[in-house]
């Protein structure tokens, strides 16, 4: 079952037409990574479907439900969907373990017992655990997103976005949070992910997009997209991030 | 994983004679520049000193203010008239915590339904910002008992009120500019989370907003203990009203000066507290932390 479906997508900043027409649907468990050049959409298209934008035309369905209803709450639609953001946006005036909490106590209403207890145990098993009364200040750029990404899973979201988490990055600290990232698709989560690393994209993805100008223009599995690109853009774009 | 611990092997590192040098040529430089300032001030005290003191009226005036036995007199009185200004501080400091967040929330809201909210708090501000403390202490003082001439509201109440009124405007803009301050992305974070509005302001934006501008509102907290010795207007006998009382008994000033003395020592802890903990978030500013 489609876990997230989009129908003819349009969005204008203004004149300026940043999405125009996007197709797509992602099924249960499947990992989706968005490539595409600054300025094609893809973070847009994130924030679209989290409703941080709204559409200008088009249907987006989140497990059926159609969320560009006007009539939809969208702070319940946003409390079923992570989000990972560049710059992690941690709470800075928050301990670590009350950033990861935060959604859990007050949103979907868990015993504070019970979020902590599980906040605990995620940070413990993605190397966190001895960070868990600090400030965001007293870490790392790789760890601060790694706190980010436990807080986006915190409430086994259906749908987990990551909008370029690993571009703010020293290169030192990339992997770690691209291992994390691989340990939840071994998880089964359900990921739609925009990213410049495209050796990480052709190794997890179940499926890549190639955004070019508001369009998905090429969308297939790694090995075709990377292997054999049938449009001129796909492999214009893919020459120049690989210096090939 | 990442951490980097610097190398714990500390090799016996000692300074070269050019650094030993330059240390010297330093210390020898803020020696000179303390004894500068030294001298300075002396000398300055000294003309200012010798200026008043034989000027032609010194003696009068010395009669007139610094009249050590009528300081005596009347410091207890004073100091009565001081805990009704204390307590009024007290009461219009809650006053203006309450109001002024509101003011603040009602500007910061976004969207035509609250047009209404957002013009009356913008009036609000706009009006009380302009209007000088003691036409509003008249006003309120004066105006609000003659409404119901049957009710004896108490002065000091009164009081309380305009002080209250004025200094949420001023608060409120404060607040306002902290919360502009915090980066949009803060918001965007908390609302992707699935908070609410009013969960995303009350749980992220407020207390980022809090920290950033804590001088500020310490400062006007300053001005404002100042201020409440304005209700004497009103003829609520408070410090400055119990020093006027014996200056009128007298026909001596002295009491103004003990009055105005107590007011400094009111606000100095606070003053002290102020400069630490804006020297305190500079440094903070400075290693690159926020919290």
């Amino acid at each position: 079952m489609s876990v997230l479906e989009l129908h003819g997508i349009h969005k204008l900043f203004g004149d300026n037409h940043v999405l125009k027409g996007v197709d797509l649907e992602i099924d249960s468990h499947e990992v989706v990574v968005v490539i595409g050049a600054s300025g094609s959409g893809k973070s847009t298209l994130m924030r679209t479907i989290n409703l941080i934008e709204r559409v200008d035309d088009g249907r987006i369905l989140l497990s059926g439900d159609d969320i560009t209803d006007p009539a939809v709450d969208v702070d319940k639609v946003r409390a079923r969907i992570g989000v990972v953001f560049q710059h992690f946006n941690l709470f800075p005036h928050m301990r670590v373990i009350d950033n990861v909490t935060l959604a859990a106590r007050k949103v979907h209403g868990t015993d504070p017992e019970v979020a902590r207890d599980r906040a605990i145990g995620l940070l413990e098993k993605f190397g966190l655990g001895e960070k868990v009364r600090d400030f965001p200040d007293r870490l790392s750029g790789g760890q601060q997103q790694r706190v980010a990404i436990v807080r986006a899973i915190m409430t086994d979201p259906e749908l987990l976005l990551l909008d370029e988490i690993t571009s703010a990055l020293d290169p030192m600290l990339v992997g770690e949070v691209l291992d994390l990232v691989r340990d939840l698709k071994a998880q089964g989560s359900t990921m739609l992910m925009a990213t410049h690393e495209m050796s990480f994209a052709r190794s997890v993805a179940d499926r890549i997009v190639f955004m070019h100008s508001g369009r998905p223009l090429e969308v297939g599995p790694p090995e075709q997209i990377f292997g054999d690109p049938q449009r001129p853009e796909t492999r214009e774009f893919l020459a120049r991030v690989t210096h090939r | 994983m990442t951490d980097r611990t610097a190398g714990t092997d500390v090799e016996a590192w000692q300074p070269s004679e050019l650094e030993l040098d330059r240390r010297l040529q330093r210390r020898r430089a803020s020696r000179r520049s303390v004894l500068v300032a030294l001298v300075s001030t002396a000398v300055f005290a000294g003309v200012v000193g010798w200026t008043v003191l034989t000027s032609p009226g010194w003696e009068n005036v010395q009669q007139t203010f610094f009249d050590p036995g009528i300081a005596a007199k009347s410091f207890p009185k004073i100091l009565e008239g001081l805990w009704l200004n204390i307590r009024v501080l007290f009461f219009a400091t809650i006053a203006v915590a309450v109001v002024a967040t509101l003011l603040a929330v009602m500007r910061s809201l976004r969207g035509p339904v609250w047009f209404p909210l957002r013009a009356l708090a913008t009036g609000y501000t706009d009006l009380f910002r302009g209007l000088p403390v003691l036409i509003v202490l008249y006003l309120v003082g004066f105006g609000i008992p003659a409404l119901n001439p049957e009710d004896r509201v108490p002065v000091a109440l009164l009081g309380t009120i305009g002080i209250s009124l004025c200094y949420s405007a001023y608060v409120a803009e404060v607040l306002r500019a902290g919360m502009e301050a915090v980066h949009p992305s803060q918001r965007i974070a908390a609302r992707s989370l699935g908070l609410s509005h009013a969960k995303t302001l009350r749980l992220v934006v407020i207390p980022q907003a809090l920290r950033k501008v804590v001088p500020a509102l310490m400062n006007d907290f300053v001005s404002m203990q100042k201020d409440v010795g304005l209700i004497s207007v009103l003829g609520a006998v408070d410090a400055v009203r119990a020093a006027q009382i014996v200056q009128a008994q007298t026909y001596n000033f002295t009491p103004y000066v003990v009055a105005g003395l107590m007011f400094v020592a009111l606000s100095f802890p606070m003053i002290r507290l102020t400069d630490a903990v804006s020297a305190r978030m500079a440094k903070r500013e400075q290693m690159g932390g926020t919290v």
